[in-house]
C-alpha cells in the first residue's frame, strides 16, 4: 500500500555478495516535494541501497516503483532518464572536463543531437548545442559555481567538486536527486551552504534522497528518515522521533545507555 | 608585436590559413623538385594515415576505448573495393558508389566486432581487438579455397584506379603547364579526405556526442548514471572509426592497386595506435603531427641504409629493423617521459582509471 | 577413432607447452593486473638462446643430456634477468598509471626483443640441432616420440611444483596476499616489490623451459615465434580463469586439446571448405567466446574487478 504521493516506492528489496546479505527486505517510501534522509552506521548498506535504487546493481529481491512505473532491473542510464539523477559518495566527475562541459554531459539525455546534426552543423543541432551552453551556465551560476566554469573539473576544490557534482546530476531534469554523502569532508560554512543549496532544490520541485553522516544536517534538512543497521531497516519516521530511537542509539553507539 | 598576440589577431589568422592553403596545394609540386618524387608518394600515404590515425582516434583518444586491430577495418575497406573493382571478380563498379560502399562494409564489421565485446574491460577488449584483427588477416589469407575469392596470400591485382568515363587517375596528365602524374593526382583526393577527417574530427570532438565519449572514457558508470547509454555510444565511437578506416582502406587499393594481406598485418594496427598515442590522445593536431611523423620518420630512416655502407662498409643493421626498434624504443619512452603525447589535448592526458583507483571506488 | 587419439595426444603435449607460458602471463596479471605483452618474447629469446647454447655445445662435443641441462639453465638465467629488468624499468615506473600506459609500453618492449632478437639471430628460421634420435612410441593408437612424453612430463612437474609451492611456502603465501590486496599486504609487512620481482623470475623461468620444449618439439626457433605463441598462451590463461595459477594450467592443456582435435576435424566438420591452415585462429575464436560469454573463465578469476 502506497501513499498517492509517493514518488519512489521500494518493496522488500534483497541483495547479497556471496554468502553477505548487504541488504534485507528493506522498505522506503519517499513522498514527492520531500527531503529524505537514509542513515546508520559505516557499512549497513545504505549506499548499496543507492546503487539498487539507480540501477547500479540489480535487487535479488523485492520490487521497485518510481513515479507509478515499475523500474526494477532498469539500468542506470534508463534509470536516469526516468528522473532519478545521483552524485557518488566518492565523487565521480569528467576529470579531463571543465566544470562547464561536465554540467553540459548532464543535459545529454534530455537533448537529441547525433552524429549527423554534429558534423553538418545543422541550424537545429547549433541550436541546441547553445540551449545546453546556456542550461549549464545557469546550473553553474545555482550551485555557486559560475567563476569555476572553465577550469578542469580535476583542478577544483574539494567543495567546488561536490557542488558540481550536484549541478551536473540536476542537469538531467530529475524528479528525485540521489545525494551520496554531499557534506562529506566538508567545514562547517560549506555545510551551511549546500544546505541553502539543497533546500532551494527541493523548493524548486526536486524531491531529495540524502545519505548523509553529518547527522545535524540530516536532521534539520529531512521531513522523513530511515535507519540502516546491518542490511536491515531498524527505525523510520520523522527525525525527532528516530534520533530518540533506542534501537538507533545502540546501532551507532554499540550498546544501550543504560 | 608578440607572438601570441599575433596569432589572436584575425588578420593575421587568415592571412596565415591562406598561406598554408596555397602551400598544401602547390606541395606535391614542390616536394618533387626538392625530395624526389618518391617523396610524394610517401606524402599520399601519409594523408591517408591521417585519415586511419583520426579514425582510431576516435575510438581511442576520444573514447578510450583500446583498440588494437584496427587495420582490420582498414583490410576490409580495401579488399570491399578490390573484389567489387578487378578481374578478381570480374566486377567494374564505379568508384563512386565503392568508396562509401566500403566505408559502410567497415562500419558494419565495426558493430559485428563490438557489439558482443564493447562491454569488456579495457585490456581484455584489447586483446579481443587484436584477436580478430589476426582471425580477419587469416581468412584473407585463406579465402582462395574452395572458391577463389580473396586470393590468398598473392592477393589482388590489377585494381582499378579512381577513374571516371575515360578520365583515370593512373594515367598522367597536363593542367595550366604542369604535370599531373598520379602521385600527384591522388595527392589532392587525400588531402580533401584529410581536410575531411579533420574537419569531421574537430566537429565531433565539440559535439553533445564528443562529450558523451570523453565522459565514457573519463568515468563510464558516472556517464551511465547521467543517462548515457554507454553500449551504444562506445559502439558508435567503434563504428565512426571503422568508417574512416574503412574509406581510407578503399582509396589505398586504388591508389596502390595491389593489395594483400600482408599489408594488413598487426604491426600496421600499431603503428597506427602509436601515431595517437605518440601525437597526444584525443588532439586532432596531435593525432595528425603523430600521423605525418610517423610515416616520414621510417621513410628518412631508409638513408642509414647507405650511411653505414660508407661508414662501416656493411649493413649492420637493417634499415626496416633499425626502424622498429626505434618505434618500439620510442614507445617505452615515451610512456615513462611524457605519456600525454606530442602534443597533449589540454584536456588530461590518458584518463582512463587505474586498477587501484578503481578498486577504492568499488569498496567505496 | 585414430585420428582423435592422435590428436588429443599431440594436443596434450603441446597444450602443456602453453600452459607453461600461460603461468608466466597469469600471474603477472593477477598481482599486477597488466597483460605483459612482452612475456611471449621473453620465451623467445628463451628458445634462441637455447638452440644457441646447443649448437655450441653440440660442436663442442658434450653428451646431449648436459647439453640440454645447460641450454635451459642458461636460457632461463638470460630470461630471469630480462624478464626482472623489463619489470624493474618499465613496468613499475606505470603502477600507478592509467592502464593504457603499461600495456602501451608492454607493446614496447615486445617490438624491442622482437627486432633485437631479428638483430642478433637474424630472421630466417634458425634449427635445433638433433641431439637424440627420437624414439617412437604408441599409446592407444597415437603416435609419439619419447620426446613428447618427456615433454609432456617435465612440464607437469613444473606446473605441480608451482602450484605447491604458491600453497605452502612462504614467498607463496606473499605472493597471494599481494594479488588479493597490494597495499594491505605491505601494511603487513610484505615487500611487494620483491613479491612482484619475484612473480616475474618464475614466470620467466618457467616461460625460458617453454622455449626449449617448444624448439625441442618443433625442431626450429625464429624472431616472431613469440607473437603467436604468447597470444595462444595468453588465451589459455583467460580460458582458465585469468589470475588462477590453476586455470592456467587447465587451460592450457585444454587449449591444446581444442586446437588438435578443431584443425584435425575442420576439414571434415566444414566439407572440406576451411582446412587446418585455419589452425591459428582457433585459439582467438575460443578467446572471443570466452571473454564474451564467461569472461571469468572457466574456474574463475581471484578478483571479480567489474569496470
Amino acid at each position: 500500500m502506497q501513499p498517492a504521493d509517493a514518488l519512489l516506492s521500494a518493496t522488500g528489496i534483497s541483495k547479497h555478495f556471496g554468502g553477505l546479505a548487504a541488504l534485507s527486505d528493506v522498505s522506503i517510501t519517499i513522498r514527492r516535494g520531500e527531503i529524505f534522509g537514509l542513515i546508520g552506521p559505516n557499512g549497513a548498506g545504505k549506499t548499496t541501497l543507492f546503487n539498487v535504487l539507480t540501477g547500479i546493481y540489480a535487487a535479488d529481491g523485492g520490487e521497485l516503483v518510481f513515479d507509478g512505473k515499475r523500474i526494477d532491473g532498469f539500468k542506470p542510464h534508463r534509470v536516469a532518464q526516468y528522473g532519478i539523477a545521483r552524485t557518488f559518495q566518492n565523487i565521480r566527475l569528467f576529470s579531463s572536463m571543465t566544470a562547464l562541459e561536465n554540467v553540459m554531459v548532464g543535459r545529454h539525455l534530455r537533448t537529441r543531437t547525433g552524429v549527423l546534426g554534429a558534423v553538418l552543423r545543422t541550424r537545429r543541432a547549433l541550436a541546441e548545442e547553445r540551449a545546453i551552453v546556456q542550461r549549464a551556465h545557469e546550473l553553474l551560476n545555482y550551485c555557486g559555481l559560475s567563476a569555476r566554469a572553465n577550469d578542469l573539473a580535476r583542478d577544483l576544490p574539494y567543495g567546488d567538486q561536490r557542488r558540481l557534482e550536484i549541478a551536473r546530476a540536476l542537469a538531467t531534469d530529475p524528479k528525485l536527486l540521489a545525494l551520496d554523502e554531499p557534506a562529506a569532508g566538508m567545514n562547517a560554512t560549506e555545510t551551511e551552504a549546500l544546505k541553502t543549496l539543497l533546500e532551494r532544490t527541493r523548493a524548486d520541485g526536486v524531491t531529495l534522497l540524502l545519505i548523509e553522516h553529518d547527522m545535524k544536517l540530516v536532521m534539520s534538512l529531512s521531513h522523513s528518515v530511515v535507519v540502516l543497521d546491518y542490511g536491515e531497516k531498524i527505525a523510520e519516521g520523522e527525525p525527532a522521533a528516530v534520533q530518540r530511537d533506542a534501537k538507533v542509539i545502540e546501532a551507532y553507539l554499540g550498546g544501550s545507555l543504560t | 608585436m608578440s607572438f601570441s598576440a599575433l596569432i589572436s589577431n584575425p588578420r593575421w589568422r587568415r592571412t596565415a590559413w591562406i598561406v598554408i592553403a596555397l602551400l598544401l596545394l602547390a606541395a606535391p609540386f614542390l616536394i618533387e623538385a626538392t625530395l624526389g618524387r618518391s617523396w610524394v608518394r610517401i606524402t599520399d600515404v601519409a594523408l591517408l594515415f591521417i585519415m586511419l590515425a583520426l579514425g582510431l582516434n576516435i575510438v581511442v583518444g576520444f573514447a578510450g576505448l583500446l583498440d588494437l586491430g584496427y587495420i582490420a577495418f582498414f583490410a576490409v575497406g580495401a579488399y570491399s573495393y578490390a573484389l567489387l573493382a578487378s578481374p578478381q571478380l570480374g566486377i567494374h563498379w564505379p568508384f563512386l558508389l565503392l568508396l562509401p560502399l566500403g566505408a559502410a562494409v567497415a562500419a558494419l564489421f565495426g558493430i559485428l566486432l563490438g557489439a558482443p565485446t564493447l562491454r569488456l574491460r579495457g585490456d581484455y577488449l584489447a586483446i579481443v581487438t587484436l584477436g580478430f584483427g589476426e582471425i580477419i588477416r587469416v581468412f584473407l589469407n585463406n579465402l582462395n579455397r574452395p572458391v577463389n575469392i580473396t586470393n590468398g596470400p598473392q592477393g589482388i591485382t590489377l585494381i582499378d584506379p579512381l577513374q571516371m568515363g575515360g578520365f583515370s587517375l593512373s594515367q598522367s596528365h597536363s593542367f595550366a603547364g604542369l604535370t599531373f602524374s598520379p602521385v600527384h593526382s591522388y595527392y589532392f583526393v587525400f588531402l580533401a579526405c584529410a581536410v575531411l577527417s579533420i574537419v569531421i574530427s574537430l566537429r565531433l570532438e565539440n559535439s553533445r556526442v564528443g562529450r558523451a565519449w570523453m565522459a565514457i572514457r573519463d568515468d563510464e558508470l558516472a556517464a551511465s548514471a547521467m543517462g548515457i547509454n554507454t553500449r551504444n555510444v562506445k559502439l558508435l565511437a567503434f563504428a565512426m572509426g571503422a568508417t574512416f578506416g574503412g574509406l581510407a582502406g578503399a582509396l589505398f587499393a586504388s591508389f596502390q592497386g595491389f593489395i594483400s594481406p600482408e599489408s594488413f598485418h598487426l604491426i600496421d594496427s600499431i603503428m597506427v595506435l602509436c601515431m595517437v598515442v605518440l601525437g597526444g590522445m584525443g588532439n586532432v593536431a596531435g593525432v595528425v603531427l603523430g600521423a605525418v611523423l610517423l610515416t616520414a620518420l621510417p621513410e628518412a630512416l631508409r638513408y642509414i641504409g647507405p650511411l653505414q655502407q660508407s661508414w662501416f662498409g656493411e649493413i649492420l643493421v637493417e634499415p626496416s629493423d633499425a626502424r622498429m626498434l626505434l618505434f618500439g624504443l620510442a614507445l617505452v619512452l615515451m610512456m615513462l617521459l611524457r605519456p600525454s603525447g606530442i602534443l597533449p589535448s589540454r584536456r588530461r592526458r590518458m584518463t582512463l582509471p587505474s586498477l587501484t583507483t578503481k578498486a577504492t571506488r568499488a569498496a567505496g | 577413432m585414430e585420428i582423435f587419439a592422435q590428436q588429443l595426444v599431440n594436443g596434450l603435449v603441446l597444450g602443456s607447452i602453453y600452459a607453461l607460458v600461460a603461468l608466466g602471463y597469469t600471474m603477472v596479471y593477477g598481482i599486477l593486473g597488466l597483460i605483459n605483452f612482452a612475456h611471449g618474447d621473453i620465451t623467445m629469446i628463451g628458445a634462441l638462446v637455447s638452440i644457441t647454447v646447443v649448437q655450441l655445445l653440440a660442436a663442442a662435443g658434450m653428451p646431449a643430456a648436459v647439453t640440454l641441462v645447460l641450454a635451459g639453465g642458461v636460457a632461463m638465467v638470460v630470461c630471469v634477468i630480462l624478464g626482472v629488468s623489463i619489470e624493474r624499468v618499465a613496468y613499475r615506473p606505470l603502477r600507478r598509471a592509467p592502464r593504457l600506459a603499461p600495456l602501451i609500453t608492454a607493446i614496447g618492449i615486445s617490438i624491442l626483443l622482437q627486432y633485437s632478437a631479428a638483430l642478433i639471430w637474424g630472421k630466417q628460421y634458425i634449427a635445433m640441432p638433433e641431439l637424440i634420435e627420437p624414439t617412437r612410441i604408441s599409446i592407444a593408437g597415437a603416435q609419439l616420440t619419447d620426446l613428447q612424453v618427456v615433454i609432456f612430463l617435465l612440464a607437469c612437474l613444473i606446473m605441480a611444483s608451482l602450484l605447491w609451492f604458491i600453497k605452502t611456502s612462504r614467498m607463496g603465501r606473499a605472493m597471494r596476499a599481494t594479488e588479493q590486496n597490494p597495499d594491505v599486504a605491505g601494511l603487513m609487512g610484505v615487500n611487494t616489490n620483491t613479491v612482484i620481482a619475484f612473480t616475474f623470475v618464475l614466470g620467466s623461468a618457467i616461460g625460458a623451459i617453454a622455449g626449449l620444449m617448444v624448439v625441442l618439439y618443433y625442431g626450429l626457433g625464429h624472431y616472431f615465434m613469440g607473437f603467436m605463441l604468447g597470444l595462444k598462451a595468453f588465451t589459455a590463461a583467460v580460458l582458465g580463469g585469468i589470475g588462477n595459477v590453476a586455470g592456467a594450467v587447465l587451460g592450457g592443456l585444454l587449449l591444446g586439446v581444442i586446437e588438435s582435435l578443431a584443425s584435425g576435424y575442420i576439414g571434415d566438420l566444414t566439407g572440406g571448405v576451411l582446412g587446418s591452415n585455419y589452425r591459428d585462429i582457433f585459439a582467438f575464436l575460443v578467446l572471443v567466446l570466452v571473454l564474451v560469454l564467461k569472461p571469468s573463465g572457466l574456474m574463475g578469476q581471484h578478483s571479480g574487478d567489474r569496470a
